[in-house]
């Protein structure tokens, strides 16, 4: 993929991320911040879907954008055709992972077997 | 220290004799001898006008001839004498002693450089930057096989990319790039604002071509827009601005 493709999603993630952690944090402020992180009203969230999938979005657009970082920071680190293809694939397996097993959370808490 | 009397009673051709001295401290390393650089400190006589290149000539031809350093025209159009001058990169024949407010000028050479000795670099991967970005006008028909003899501009078309054009190859924005210390592979500063001169010139037809070669991992978007390019570039050009000019090509905004 060309760089600026990449730094067009890298970009676009960072703005919708904000978007959306916004409403996350306006949505919190909606109820007592002590009340809001009682272990029944976060199961509540997950099980509300528009929320959920809410929640999945951010998953997606933080771990997309903060693996990409980590990948230009580690590229700037250091050079070398091995090393490079091996943080490029190194991010992009961890993004994968972390969105998987993130995803296997949301779902799960939504289908009640949590 | 070492002092001006005792050592040789040469004359110059144009002697330095002000009553006023500054301590030159002179960055000395050379890479087959030295495992690490050390400063040799020299008493220099200045004048109001006197520069730090010719503090340096006074030290070389008055007490240690060994002093390595790259000079030529001596008015900031070769751009070989770039060094380090008080901590800021500078073209040592544009810098006068009076303007820098100290009475110890301490240079050395520049930095994300190899040094040759002293403070004399290498300047291969500037060049080779440089080059990689085709720095030449691309066209299918020229004047060789037209009947147009010359490609006229608006003055509105000059403007687009002139102070672009003042670049003269001394590698201070290189110097004090925080990514070229960390990236051997980037791309540079003066290549990227190289490269925008000629995408924004509209002679040009090579634009596909250079964007092409700067989007890449250790391109124009491992610029993070520090802007000490900017701040140290003895003709005014704006290499940062450059950069993000070329950015908007690439994220769609200029065409």
């Amino acid at each position: 993929m060309r760089e600026s493709t990449i730094m067009k999603i890298h970009y676009g993630t960072a703005l919708a991320a904000v978007a959306l952690v916004a409403v996350h944090i306006l949505m919190r402020l909606t109820q007592g911040f002590a009340e809001s992180l009682e272990y029944e009203s976060v199961l509540a969230n997950y099980k509300f879907i528009p929320y959920a999938i809410m929640l999945e979005l951010i998953l997606i657009l933080l771990s997309v954008h903060g693996f990409n970082g980590l990948r230009v920071i580690l590229l700037e680190l250091k050079q070398g055709r091995l090393y490079e293809k091996a943080v490029s694939y190194g991010c992009l397996a961890a993004m994968i992972a972390l969105i998987a097993y993130g995803s296997r959370t949301i779902i799960m808490t939504n289908m009640g077997m949590v | 220290m070492t002092q001006a009397s005792g050592i040789a009673n040469e004359q110059t051709s144009t002697p330095l004799s002000s009553s006023k001295s500054i301590t030159l401290r002179i960055s000395r390393y050379n890479p087959e001898h030295d495992d690490s650089s050390k400063f040799m400190e020299f008493s220099v006589p200045y004048e109001r006008w006197t520069t730090v290149l010719e503090a340096i000539l006074e030290v070389k031809k008055h007490f240690d001839h060994s002093v390595a350093v790259r000079y030529s025209c001596r008015q900031a159009t070769c751009g070989s004498c770039g060094m380090i001058i008080n901590g800021k990169p500078r073209l040592a024949c544009f810098t006068k002693i009076s303007e820098l407010n100290s009475n110890v000028v301490t240079v050395e050479p520049m930095n994300n450089f190899p040094i040759i000795r002293d403070l004399a670099v290498k300047f291969e991967r500037l060049f080779d930057t440089h080059q990689k970005i085709k720095p030449y006008l691309i066209r299918d028909d020229t004047e060789l096989t037209s009947d147009e003899k010359e490609f006229l501009q608006s003055p509105e078309e000059v403007e687009q990319y002139i102070q672009f054009a003042n670049c003269i190859k001394c590698g201070l924005c290189n110097s004090a790039c925080p990514t070229m210390a960390t990236d051997s592979s980037f791309v540079g500063p003066q290549a990227l604002a190289q490269a925008y001169r000629y995408v924004a010139d509209s002679r040009d037809k090579g634009k596909d071509s250079r964007l092409k070669i700067i989007d890449d991992s250790h391109g124009i978007w491992r610029c993070h827009f520090a802007g000490s390019c900017s701040q140290v570039c003895p003709k005014g050009v704006d290499p940062a601005m450059g950069i993000q000019l070329l950015r908007g090509y690439l994220l769609g905004f200029r065409s």
